[in-house]
């Protein structure tokens, strides 16, 4: 009943999206669309819930549609639930959001048919239960949020944002293609059921590998595949970001999830190492990526890149620690990629939105030119904190948690056997503990240079707008409650208090390690409770400001500070003046950033000129090559265009023979 | 969790009058930081016209979270009520926190100085905490768990010995300690000039209340390493869970002693040497870095390393 539920709210969704294209004109559109989008969202997740906390028996249900041979196999797992909690409350906030914000938009008939098939597509992947729907709904998925993308398309850079999108898509399905082509087997059998069942030789079971690193890794957005993403995810309207950057990226997980630990079966020794060497390398060059950007929206995507960099290296941890049976510290790494699913839906959902209230109220995205916004957008800036903290992975918000969990599995891991993963695990580590430092120091920068200081411009005197509150708040109170997960390790305790956690691992067939019976092994010991820190520094900050104020002086006397001049209402503290050690320490290697200063002749009164060039590695060794080969290419065989018709005559004549003798050689 | 908050101060002092005395001079008493405080609680305080709510709530947050981290460090017995609350890694992250909001207070005001503070300190944190994160690796996987508590038992109770890890550990956290507390060769705490400020850059708008509740913060900081030091890598004289009274004041006795004994060498190193270039202290913290890697690395290959 649920799965048939959900199914016939997929199809509400597309439904809405379908009134929308005829309705969007109307005024009252934009509510029903966003409205019905929120209810429905709301109720997937109360059943995916009900399912996780429930039996966790899978359901499948059969549709005779699609293939004739094959029919349409969708299924509800416990996987599949977490992810449609995360994906719909994801989907249920936006929504919430864009009750108000998508009244400013100015053309809701490019953006509202398009957001229920989005998420009725996201949905649909979580639920699909063989090769061919998957992929199907894959697409549709993709091509949906491409619309999105394009929605502002007069602008030059979303169009070429729109492109590159396409294109990366199209090679992410074609990858995830050839993957299940593979693990079908020559007889065809495309249902997940048959492909559980069905064994694959190792060298099939690498490839597949590779290719659902790809596919998946694309649309998550791994280095060196994700360069589509800074691009495309700001170019789309705020609340669509929100859902792509958040939810969209944590689907692509799923279905490497799902190829990876659930198709694919015992996993070889080195696959851990691959995807762990892949995820740290993410998470450093995404948050360093994200330290030089001044526009807000790229900043938030390259930090998308860095914590889908950590998501990978738990799951790295997770197959390593299988491969060697290892399955309570399995369990614990899993868990800490889901729940840092989890927690980053949450907190990269409300930095959008917050960034989605600044562009409404001024109108700007780049921070160079914002400042000063506490004062005007008390609200928006509290909640964009809030997230900035949360992000940072600071205690006692969620995101230290699943950092936490994180490190306690590197912590495990010296068991492991094999030499490549002791050298690479602690060499992950260090670079993990980086990324999560720089992504502090990422938003120090842009929360005070957006936020705080004085205004930089005359847009940055925006007001707050109130009806974009309400979606902010909900994520931010998400963030908070999320300490309350409390973990502890070892000594037959659960190792997360939150539903999610006991996820039952696959293929662990006798085992059932529910997580209460691991900790028998003599791992860790160690524990942590967010709630209670926060308990504590709470009470220590309140009883010091009341012992404060009674001894301390009366009032605090405004106004009496820096006489600051009037005629003066730059802040000297630009953004490029904000980093520039960061700028020397790692972008020199990396970025091979270069300044230069151009100083005007003495008794010339113009201003001097600092700049700063910084290159991407990643797009002039990896595609900058491969378009300019493309181009080569394609313009070689241009000449193909203008031949006469004897010419062409003879081409075909000359391609049947060729055909007619390699069949006559085949047989 | 008030033995740190009135030993604090007293540190300070005692490392200044040391410093002065090294330097022939004879210095403030170090009872003096207890009288600055109670002279800064009583003054007005002066806010900027651009100054927001986070400006006057962020000195609170501040002290909160170092107060808590510092309340989670052993100091003269093991078995804290509350240890299992936090380990190693929340603390170090507890500490991020505080400098996190510091730095965002220092943003605030929108003068040069608060902005240059902010990022050299986020500059340093961002070298600074993943070495500090890689030497509690390091003890971890010794000690086999993460809560402080635990490890402190370990190296008082186990046949630990002399390992190559454990010493690289004990260097890396000198250097991480040097880095945090804003000391020479990294920051100059005394003075207020822009060319050797980090911490000072980034509090130089605050005043008053606020300000004392940051020093107060500063001075726990400086004390939550020394502990940190000594309950790991000098933990001998530390009363156990269960002992009687005589136990307790024996340690009581040792930890005075054991900072007193950092002090002073604190002191000693600080007037030794010359305060390095901003842009060195990447090189620096790096080393940091390096070798709390590498004393990792040594225990994931080996364990009798």
């Amino acid at each position: 009943m649920p799965l048939s539920l959900s199914l016939g709210l997929a199809m509400a969704l597309l439904a809405v999206g379908l009134h929308a294209i005829a309705a969007s004109r109307r005024a009252s559109c934009t509510r029903q669309v966003y409205g019905v989008s929120l209810a429905v969202c709301i109720i997937l997740l109360g059943m995916a819930l009900a399912h996780l906390l429930g039996g966790r028996t899978p359901i499948t249900l059969t549709l005779p549609i699609g293939l004739p041979w094959l029919g349409a196999h969708f299924r509800l797992d416990a996987l599949s639930a977490f992810f449609l909690i995360v994906v719909n409350l994801g989907g249920a906030v936006a929504s919430l959001f864009a009750l108000g914000y998508g009244q400013h938009e100015q053309a809701p008939e490019r953006v509202l048919p398009f957001y229920p098939a989005f998420l009725a597509g996201m949905n649909l992947v979580l639920l699909a239960d063989d090769a061919f729907t998957f992929l199907f709904v894959w697409e549709f998925m993709s091509l949906s949020s491409w619309v999105l993308v394009m929605a502002h398309h007069r602008e030059p850079a979303n169009a070429r944002a729109g492109y590159l999108y396409l294109v990366m898509a199209c090679f992410g399905t074609l990858a995830l293609l050839l993957a299940f082509g593979l693990l079908a087997g020559p007889n065809g059998g495309y249902d997940f059921a048959a492909i559980r069942a069905a064994q694959v030789t190792p060298g099939a079971a690498a490839l597949v590998l590779a290719l659902a690193l790809a596919g998946a890794g694309s649309k998550a957005g791994l280095v060196p595949l994700h360069v589509w993403l800074p691009l495309a995810h700001p170019a789309a309207p705020s609340h669509v970001s929100a859902l792509m950057s958040g939810v969209m990226t944590k689907v692509a997980v799923y279905g490497f999830i799902r190829i990876a630990f659930d198709l694919l079966g015992e996993p070889a020794w080195w696959w851990g190492g691959l995807v762990l060497a892949l995820g740290g390398i993410t998470a450093v060059l995404g948050v360093l990526y994200a330290l030089m950007q001044h526009d807000l929206k790229r900043l938030l995507a390259y930090h998308t890149v860095e914590n889908i960099g950590i998501i990978f290296i738990g799951l790295g941890l997770a197959l390593a620690f299988q491969t060697n049976h290892m399955y309570a510290n399995a369990a614990l790494a899993l868990t800490a990629a889901l729940f840092h699913i989890l927690n980053h839906s949450l907190f990269k959902s409300l930095l959008f939105l917050g960034t989605g209230a600044v562009l409404t109220a001024t109108g700007e995205r780049d921070m160079e030119r914002l400042g000063g916004l506490i004062h005007p957008m008390p609200w928006t800036a509290l909640a964009f904190l809030i997230g900035a903290a949360a992000i940072s992975a600071l205690p006692p918000l969620n995101g230290f948690v699943s950092e936490w969990l994180t490190f306690q599995a590197i912590l495990a891991s010296p068991e492991l056997p094999q030499w490549l993963l002791k050298f690479l695990v602690p060499a992950v580590g260090a670079l993990l503990a980086l990324s999560a430092a720089l992504a502090a120091t990422c938003f120090v920068k842009a929360f005070g240079i957006t936020f705080l200081g004085r205004p930089r411009s005359p847009a940055a005197a925006g007001r707050e707008n109130r009806s974009l509150f309400a979606g902010r708040v909900v994520c931010s109170s998400r963030a908070l409650p999320a300490s309350r997960h409390s973990a502890r390790l070892g000594g037959g305790q659960p190792v997360a208090g939150g539903e999610h956690a006991q996820w039952q691992h696959p293929t662990d067939g006798a085992e059932q390690s529910t997580l209460v019976d691991a900790g028998a092994g003599g791992g860790c010991q160690s524990s942590y409770n967010g709630l209670l820190v926060l308990l504590f520094m709470a009470f220590s900050g309140i009883v010091a400001a009341l012992l404060i104020h009674r001894f301390a002086s009366a009032v605090a006397v405004p106004g009496l500070g820096l006489r600051l001049s009037r005629s003066q209402p730059r802040d000297p503290v630009h953004r490029r003046q904000l980093c520039p050690t960061d700028r020397r320490v790692f972008g020199s290697v990396v970025f091979q950033a270069r300044e230069r200063v151009f100083m005007p002749p003495p008794g010339d009164s113009r201003a001097a000129r600092l700049e700063v060039e910084l290159r991407d590695p990643v797009w002039e060794r990896g595609y900058a090559p491969i378009v300019a080969a493309v181009v080569a290419l394609s313009s070689r065989f241009n000449a193909f265009q203008y031949l006469t018709i004897r010419r062409y005559l003879s081409l075909v004549f000359g391609a049947l023979v060729l055909l007619l003798l390699g069949m006559v050689l085949w047989r | 969790m008030l033995l740190t908050l009135l030993l604090a101060p007293l540190l300070t002092g005692f490392v200044r009058t040391i410093k002065a005395r090294l330097l022939r001079r004879r210095g403030p008493t170090p009872l003096q930081p207890y009288r600055d405080l109670l002279k800064l609680l009583r003054k007005d305080v002066v806010l900027a016209d651009s100054a927001s709510w986070l400006f006057r709530v962020a000195p609170y947050l501040i002290f909160a979270a170092i107060w808590v981290a510092a309340s989670l460090v052993p100091t003269f017995a093991s078995g804290l009520p509350f240890s299992w609350t936090a380990d190693l890694i929340a603390i170090v992250a507890l500490l991020g926190t505080a400098r996190f909001f510091l730095a965002l207070a220092g943003l605030d005001v929108g003068t040069s100085f608060g902005g240059i503070g902010a990022s050299r300190e986020m500059m340093i944190a961002s070298l600074a905490e993943p070495a500090m994160l890689m030497m509690v690796f390091t003890l971890s996987l010794l000690a086999g768990t993460t809560e402080l508590s635990a490890v402190a038992r370990f190296m008082l109770n186990a046949d630990v010995g002399l390992r190559v890890s454990l010493a690289l550990a004990l260097l890396a956290l000198v250097m991480v300690a040097i880095a945090e507390n804003a000391r020479i060769p990294v920051d100059n705490p005394a003075t207020h000039l822009e060319l050797t400020m980090v911490h000072e850059a980034m509090v130089l708008e605050y005043s008053g209340r606020h300000l004392a509740l940051i020093e107060l913060a500063a001075s726990l900081k400086l004390l939550l390493y020394l502990s940190l030091t000594a309950c790991i890598f000098a933990p001998w004289g530390m009363a156990t869970a269960g002992a009687g009274f005589v136990d307790y004041l024996v340690g009581v006795v040792a930890y005075l002693a054991k900072l007193a004994a950092g002090g002073l060498l604190l002191a000693l190193f600080e007037t030794s040497i010359a305060k390095m270039r901003v842009f060195q202290v990447g090189e620096f913290l790096g080393a940091a870095l390096m070798l709390g890697l590498l004393g990792t690395l040594l225990l994931f290959v080996s364990r009798s390393l």
